[in-house]
């Protein structure tokens, strides 16, 4: 570091240095691309947009109405699930959703900060009142899963559990025909 | 030459006294939620605890610490009595008053919102102001630390700043803009609703404001370790510091890179987009990279004290170290938590991986792995090496403090990596109650149980810790002579001005910060109809 370390084994501690540096930064540059390129290729990111909406309204107009939650089976085959948190259940408690099917879940809260997990995948989102949270899932076979609310939402927290119920595509489709929306809620 | 042990000493007993408490709560916490402990009738109380083990812990314990090794750094690297001891008393007492002013109304359950805030959840004001009275207080010592440095420039025109000091100085500077991400959240956010002077608040620009505080606050608990790990370790094992100028741009790249990367802790959050996100994510990589050439040089450092010791061979000098120091105990188990923290870390901050431990178990068993375990007992380890000084009496007991080192790492351990399993089968954090009956859930009734034990275990090793340090104040004296730091292999005799100030890298902080938080927090700030009607704890 200074003129006057001149001698040789401050050479070689440098060097050694210099080459651990260099390895340091490789791996750190490697861990980065690798996640653009997963990201980008894969299309493994989280949520891209950012959209709002005015949870003091959500129960007299826009997607969150309640006649509108819970799961839809789309023109083109894929499903939208909507669901809200509040102090200190989920709307609808049990999501009714088909097996392998490209699914959409859009979910807001509809008082303090929430979040939702399903037990055994990776499906993790928040819910920030305010804003719209949407996620893309997909499950491989049918079965039950826990959905607890993940983050502390106040003394009620403990208790607020949900549950994704995951159905055969066939029959999903069946209970689809009349229209309206489905979910597992009271079965 | 520490003229101030009184000052110091109140800082570290301050410290550890609500460290202590704030461990048994914790101890409290982990066993009533499990499947040993009896269903807690009112879940509410465990939410207190909760946000009083949080705010002792983040805010209050780290910060004292830092504040009391700052001073003794400043005396005893310096060579020159503390500039501003009114001031550092000062303080000292806001501190305090801080932390009562806090303590009360969580105790009472007014501000059960825990150490993260969570609006639009809204606690008693009080909570929030004792909260900014303990940052104030903080913020004096980053003050006093650049003026000392600034006297001893003064008398020392040229010289290379030691690098205990610098290490300071960097990390104080650190805190100081962190802090001001949560205090922008409480100052133009949280306060004016807790005082009924409002009644919205945009919940997802508060995240974003915390998220400025929450990551690089961890770097700021980690600086007395990375000091202790360069400036006392070799010297305490009988070594030399490999490279006086990689510690210095270690130092420099956690003071640059810990802050603008944040927003990693905001993945899985809707109101940012993915490109921040992503650039975030990338920042974070970068923050590994310190802490790589930190345990390069560490190594090396302790193995030129191996090799002193006549330490032969490629891995046999391993052999050759002082392992009944507890100096050298200490740091290997603070590098065993380090490595395994920080390959989670990794999980942690990637824009892919993340999704699945996301606010699960895993993440407390994280950061309790990094901060409990690799900081924490490099505290305890500062602390010993520091006693004799401030007291002027001698620990003999090695002993138990090698024991005492034991239990803790143990501990940690016992209790993390059960946590660590759980949060990957989807256990979710801060829960007062799991139904372990249910069958989806009675897998995980096992390592939650392993984890009460481990809790257990840390809280004895907590004990032990405090009686060693009280026992040490009756202890026959002993004097202990100057304070002293490691030497270099080379010592520095002149440092380019780039490793020998700070002026640089602040700037480039406070740059780096504006470009990856500047859009995202203006963008929430000005648009319209995001701000939601406050929820006031205890008002249901």
């Amino acid at each position: 570091m200074s003129a006057q370390d001149t001698h040789a084994s401050a050479e070689v501690a440098a060097r050694v240095e210099r080459r651990w540096a260099t390895l340091a930064v490789i791996i750190i540059v490697m861990m980065a691309l690798l996640a653009a390129f997963a990201g980008i290729h894969r299309a493994t990111m989280p949520q891209p947009r950012v959209e709002t909406t005015d949870p003091s309204r959500l129960h007299l107009t826009g997607e969150f109405v309640e006649s509108n939650l819970g799961s839809v089976l789309e023109s083109n085959g894929n499903v939208t699930v909507r669901a809200i948190g509040q102090q200190y259940s989920f709307t609808p408690a049990c999501i009714l959703v088909p097996a392998d099917t490209p699914i959409t879940l859009r979910a807001t809260s509809a008082d303090v900060v929430h979040g939702i997990l399903i037990q055994g995948t990776n499906v993790n989102t928040m819910l920030v009142p305010g804003y719209i949270s949407e996620q893309l899932m997909r499950f491989a076979q049918t079965g039950d899963y826990l959905m607890p609310c993940q983050e502390f939402c106040s003394f009620g927290h403990e208790g607020m559990w949900g549950k994704v119920k995951v159905i055969d595509k066939t029959e999903f489709a069946g209970r689809a025909k009349g229209g309206g929306r489905l979910s597992c809620v009271g079965q | 030459m520490l003229a101030n042990r009184k000052l110091i000493l109140a800082h570290f007993w301050l410290a550890f006294a609500v460290f202590g408490i704030a461990l048994t709560l914790g101890a409290w916490q982990i066993f009533i939620r499990s499947p040993i402990g009896t269903w807690l009738s009112n879940p509410e109380l465990y939410y207190r605890s909760l946000t009083a083990h949080g705010t002792v812990m983040g805010y209050v314990f780290p910060t004292l610490v830092a504040m009391g090794f700052g001073y003794a750094i400043s005396e005893s690297a310096l060579e020159q009595r503390l500039v501003g001891v009114r001031w550092a008393w000062a303080g000292f007492w806001l501190i305090v008053t801080g932390s009562i002013m806090a303590v009360i109304p969580v105790a009472l359950g007014r501000a059960s919102v825990l150490y993260t805030f969570y609006p639009p959840l809204i606690g008693n004001v009080f909570y929030y102001l004792g909260v900014v009275l303990v940052v104030v207080g903080s913020w004096i010592w980053v003050a006093l630390m650049s003026i000392n440095l600034r006297v001893w420039r003064k008398a020392h025109p040229g010289e290379p700043v030691p690098l205990a000091m610098f290490a300071n100085v960097a990390g104080s500077y650190l805190w100081a803009w962190t802090a001001v991400g949560a205090a922008l959240e409480l100052l133009l956010q949280i306060i004016p609703v807790a005082a009924g002077l409002k009644a919205t608040i945009d919940a997802g620009l508060a995240r974003v404001f915390f998220s400025w505080t929450l990551h690089a606050i961890v770097y700021f608990w980690l600086m007395p370790t990375y000091i202790a790990y360069y400036t006392i370790v070799p010297r305490a094992i009988g070594g030399r510091v490999y490279s006086d100028s990689m510690a210095r741009i270690s130092f420099i790249l956690f003071l640059v890179v810990a802050m603008p990367i944040g927003m990693h802790h905001t993945f899985a959050d809707p109101q940012v987009g993915a490109g921040f996100k992503f650039i975030h994510s990338a920042f974070t990589a970068l923050v590994a990279l310190p802490t790589l050439l930190t345990v390069f040089t560490i190594c090396a450092s302790v193995e030129i004290a191996a090799r002193l010791r006549g330490g032969r061979g490629l891995f046999g000098w391993i052999r050759a170290l002082p392992w009944d120091n507890p100096m050298m105990l200490a740091l290997a188990f603070s590098f065993v938590m380090l490595g395994f923290g920080g390959a989670g870390g990794l999980i942690n901050m990637s824009y892919q991986l993340d999704t699945s431990i996301h606010n699960t178990q895993w993440i407390t068993g994280h950061f309790h792995l990094i901060f409990g375990g690799a900081i924490v007992i490099m505290y305890f380890a500062i602390a010993y090496d520091l006693w004799p000084h401030l007291t002027g009496r001698e620990l003999t007991n090695l002993r138990l403090i090698r024991t005492q080192l034991w239990l803790w790492f143990i501990g940690m351990i016992v209790t993390t990596f059960p946590w660590h399993w759980v949060g990957i089968l989807g256990m979710p954090r801060r829960m007062a109650y799991f139904d372990f009956g249910d069958p989806a859930i009675a897998p995980q009734a096992l390592s939650v149980t392993f984890s009460v034990i481990g809790g257990f275990i840390l809280l004895a090793s907590g004990i032990i810790f405090i009686v060693i340090l009280a026992r040490g104040m009756r202890a026959p004296q002993a004097e202990a002579g100057p304070y002293r730091f490691a030497m270099a292999v080379h010592q520095p005799i002149t440092v380019p001005v780039a490793l020998n100030t700070h002026a640089l890298w602040v700037a480039l902080m406070i740059g780096l910060t504006l470009t990856n938080y500047g859009y995202p927090i203006l963008n929430l700030a000005l648009s319209e109809g995001t701000s939601v009607p406050a929820v006031y704890v205890g008002a249901q």
